[in-house]
């Protein structure tokens, strides 16, 4: 998803463009799955949303009941709010550490691999396990915190909406943080070691290079970061579903939980699917308003090329 | 070219963004391979977690070997993933033959789409299986006169359990009233014992003791109102049994953290028998479980039960109870003849027999809904518990279903949204009954 070409192709652009067009029907079988895997059910949900189904019986044409339903009903703008909590949040809860992570396990001491095989087991497991997982450790009663008798660990730690809040933000940062300092690990060892030789000639520091080179020089592989984050924030379902339900008081109560609960608890398919659309709608313009804030540079980072 | 990469860039935007609506739209046709068997041989989905899973594998099998030439085939799912799964399923006609299910307004959704078949002329030509089964168990099961779930399995009365050691520990007596009950709460939490066990977050749990209050209160015509429509929900006698569960909620009554535990993982029992609280309202269904898991509480004599205690002046009758009044089945209108002729013998020669009802008795600690059962629970080691919920269900004047069964599964979700805020005082009363009374219909 990086906006920027690579350095090579910057170099001989009408070489790039000759190659994309004979190459271009390399694109037809993945374009056929999108089709039928994103672009039918997508129109398939729009047309939902303007009828009124319950899931069971027969679908009747309701006009845009659903849409003023969702768009006069308080739980709409209260779910952006933890929607928008949530993207927010985990971005700052994980985009420093993974890049301050992903520079330290791109030297080349053999320690730093073992640590980094080892924090990237977050990532194998999945939401939901690792959501019961939680929920066991943080119950108030038979959890961590009375088991070690730590009285600062023994919150209601779910039954409040702002500390579940922070547990869904620690869950998620705690899970997704090593795959992202994976992908910064990946971009700091490409950054050309002459650029910090240069650096120390010019008697740069430790922390200057950091702030002067390699920040910078990250700034693509950012974007791309908080591209994922920001979409996987949106969407995030599983791990709130089976750690609060969207509880307590509606406290976590993401859109797109929203939009399950509304559909297959509340039996009310054509609301549910206008959620759905809004979700595609908020999705689409912040991944476009994050790509224009880093796409429009066509030239490469790296100095003088 | 530059108008070219943009384009390129908002398409990997859209299939970022739209899995989730693969998703589900995905999951709406998951039929599960068990969804229509073969033309001839009948389906049935049951609930995993034993002993009940057991008996009810059990009482299949013998009838398959019994009759080769009219074979049943389960499969088993958890309860929550069943209730999704099964709407699902439904809707995409891909039901098994026999529905299993709670009656009440989910049942009544399927019978007003002729999703599932009128048993009602098939029962009076067969009145030998109606008459074996509770009078009361029926009414969950039909619909404008009609029997569309034949009723099977246990009777689920709401009990009010307490742990007679930490009673004896505060030297108090069980409450016969609300007023006693409320004035348990401060003596338990001086003793750091919490008064009551609850785990909130499975939301229904809390919804129980409104259903109780309701009752006690206002009788149970109060709710029967609601249910036929009538907004009735800010009715004094609601608002007065609103308020007292905030009451309740405000002296910390429930266990502090109440809100993050859930009952699926019976974390709400286990806090009574570890002695961390001191009584829980909750179904009967739940005696098994404390049986296996709570070492020898219930064998030890430790867990005392009663009827939920009276309200000083209220309208309804102290003896009257709320619960599952049993469990139902029914033919899905799907099925071809050859299937429906299979599980309506099952019906009638294999459901809920001799064996099966003794399996529920001995294994699970539950009453069947079988007419005369109490006189096998003497050689039981349970036998007072099963005397007193025998007792319990059929002398109740008013056995009422529980409310997220018995109301459309619209008005439910909207009901458990709200008392879930009602109990973390998020709303007030007046604001629940409002709420309420907005989405009746609906």
């Amino acid at each position: 998803m990086s906006a920027a070409p690579p350095a090579v192709a910057a170099k001989v652009p009408s070489a790039k463009h000759t190659s994309t067009g004979r190459l271009g029907w390399l694109v037809l079988p993945a374009l056929l799955i999108f089709v039928a895997f994103a672009v039918v059910p997508l129109i398939g949900v729009f047309v939902l949303s303007f009828t009124s189904w319950d899931g069971i019986g027969s679908i009747s044409f309701a006009g845009f009941d659903s849409w003023k339903s969702v768009l006069t009903d308080p739980g709409l703008p209260h779910a952006l709010w933890i929607t928008f909590l949530i993207i927010v949040l985990s971005w700052i809860a994980q985009t420093p550490l993974s890049i301050l992570l992903g520079v330290f396990i791109s030297g080349s001491q053999k320690y730093r691999a073992v640590l980094a095989v080892l924090f990237f087991l977050p990532l194998l497991l999945s939401a939901a396990a690792v959501s019961i997982a939680y929920k066991a450790l943080l119950d108030p009663n038979f959890g961590l915190g009375p088991g070690l008798n730590l009285s600062f660990l023994t919150q209601d730690w779910l039954g409040r909406p702002a500390l579940a809040m922070g547990v869904v933000i620690f869950i998620i940062a705690w899970q997704w943080i090593p795959f992202h300092s994976l992908i910064f690990q990946g971009a700091v060892r490409q950054i050309p070691a002459s650029m910090y030789e240069a650096a120390q000639i010019d008697g740069a520091g430790r922390m200057r290079q950091f702030f002067s080179i390699t920040l910078p020089q990250l700034k693509n592989t950012l974007i791309t970061s908080s591209t994922l984050q920001v979409v996987g924030s949106l969407t995030t379902f599983d791990l709130i579903f089976v750690l609060t339900g969207g509880g307590p008081n509606d406290g976590t109560r993401a859109l797109a939980l929203d939009m399950y609960l509304t559909g297959f608890r509340a039996n009310q398919m054509g609301l549910a699917s206008a959620i759905a659309v809004i979700l595609v709608v908020v999705g689409l313009v912040l991944a476009q308003l994050l790509q224009r804030l880093g796409g429009r540079e066509r030239n490469s980072q790296l100095e003088g090329a | 070219m530059d108008h070219n990469r943009a384009s390129r860039r908002s398409f990997l935007a859209l299939a970022t963004a739209t899995p989730l609506v693969a998703t589900v739209l995905a999951s709406c046709g998951d039929s599960g391979p068990a969804g229509s068997g073969s033309a001839d041989t009948a389906t049935d989905w049951i609930l995993t977690g034993q002993p009940k899973e057991g008996i009810r594998q059990t009482a299949v099998d013998d009838w398959n070997e019994a009759h080769e030439d009219q074979q049943i085939k389960t499969s088993a799912f958890q309860n929550d993933a069943y209730k999704a799964k099964i709407k699902t399923a439904i809707g995409a006609g891909q039901a098994p033959t026999i529905i299993f299910g709670w009656g009440g307004g989910t049942l009544r959704d399927y019978a007003q789409q002729n999703l599932v078949d009128d048993l009602t002329p098939w029962l009076q030509e067969n009145p030998d299986v109606k008459d074996r089964l509770f009078d009361a168990a029926f009414a969950a099961g039909t619909v404008e006169g009609k029997v569309y779930g034949l009723p099977t399995e246990t009777v689920q009365p709401l009990v009010l359990f307490y742990n007679k050691k930490l009673f004896g520990q505060v030297n108090a007596e069980p409450p016969t009233t609300w007023d006693e009950l409320m004035a348990l709460v401060p003596k338990f939490n001086a003793a750091g014992i919490a008064p009551i066990s609850l785990g909130g977050q499975s939301r229904w749990t809390n919804m129980m003791w409104l259903e109780l209050l309701f009752d006690r209160i206002g009788g149970p015509e109060l709710f029967e109102s609601i249910y036929n429509g009538q907004p009735n929900w800010t009715d004094p006698a609601a608002i007065d049994a609103l308020t007292k569960v905030q009451d309740l909620v405000k002296a910390d009554g429930f266990i502090k953290g109440f809100a993050s535990i859930t009952a699926d993982s019976n974390a709400d029992q286990a806090l009574l028998y570890t002695g961390k609280a001191a009584m829980m309202l909750h179904g009967t269904w739940t005696y098994g479980g404390m049986k296996t898991d709570g070492g020898d509480f219930v064998s030890g004599g430790d867990l005392g039960y009663m009827n939920f205690p009276a309200v000083t002046g209220g309208k309804g009758d102290p003896a009257n109870t709320f619960g599952n009044p049993a469990q139902y089945v029914s033919i899905s209108s799907k099925a071809t003849q050859a299937q429906k002729d299979i599980a309506l013998a099952f019906f009638k020669g294999g459901l809920l027999q001799e064996k099966e009802a003794e399996a529920y008795v001995t294994e699970a600690g539950e009453v069947p809904i079988l007419k005369g059962i109490d006189s096998s629970f003497s050689g039981s080691d349970d036998a007072d518990w099963l005397k007193f919920v025998y007792d319990l269900a059929t002398n109740a004047p008013s056995f009422a279903q529980s409310w997220d069964q018995a109301l459309s599964p619209t008005e439910a979700e909207t009901l458990l949204d709200n008392i879930e805020k009602l109990f973390g005082l998020a709303i007030t009363p007046q604001e629940f009954a409002d709420n309420m009374n907005a989405a009746i219909g609906s």
